[in-house]
């Protein structure tokens, strides 16, 4: 369940927090994560994953979306996100 | 495509209703939030037209494109039907020139 502060409103995520969970999910991808406006609200990530090749971008999206348990939209307000292949 | 979802089959229809289709937040004059709007000047920049429909009044519609989808934003672009992404999706499609021939594959003109 998401962790809400006393007034209720959703704890913003911090970029270990993100990183972890997508760690989690993706086992061995390469996690980079830029916090744009320090709100831990707002991140750029860039997630390199041996697991993406050969998938529509949407779908290597929705293997992150899918790691990060349903906080993406909710709790993590705006994720820029980014994926790609390791290079061979 | 999940089919159980709230408000699938008035969904459906949209998404099939017109070639290109945006669920937005607010609308392409006045959009309501960032991301929304730079899907807003991609399409526009093309001049590809497409119909939008605003999530912002309309709760059933708003959760339930994102089951729709299996996606958990805003917004969200379709193509003849296929979802194609949110907003990070269209920036680097556009940017990396597979937007225009996504467009070009699927018969739908733009500049």
């Amino acid at each position: 369940m998401a962790d809400k502060n006393s007034r209720g409103c959703l704890m913003p995520m911090n970029a270990t927090d993100i990183e972890d969970l997508i760690r989690e999910g993706l086992p061995g991808a390469e996690v980079d994560i830029r916090d744009l406006r320090g709100d831990g609200d707002h991140y750029a990530a860039h997630v390199i994953y041996s697991g993406f090749k050969g998938l529509p971008r949407v779908k290597q999206h929705q293997m992150v979306y899918e790691a990060l348990k349903g906080r993406m939209g909710g709790e993590l307000h705006a994720l820029a996100l980014q994926t790609s292949v390791p290079q061979e | 495509m999940m089919t159980n979802t709230p408000a699938h089959d008035r969904i459906d229809g949209y998404v099939n209703g017109d070639d290109v289709v945006l669920f937005m937040k607010g609308n392409p004059t006045f959009p309501q939030c960032g991301f929304s709007a730079a899907v807003v000047e991609v399409l526009s920049h093309m001049q590809v037209p497409f119909q939008s429909y605003d999530v912002l009044p309309d709760a059933e519609l708003r959760e339930g494109i994102k089951a729709y989808s299996q996606w958990p934003t805003i917004p969200q672009l379709y193509v003849k039907g296929e979802f194609i992404g949110g907003c990070d999706i269209v920036r680097e499609m556009f940017a990396a020139g597979e937007l225009r021939s996504l467009l070009e594959e699927k018969g739908v003109k733009a500049a």
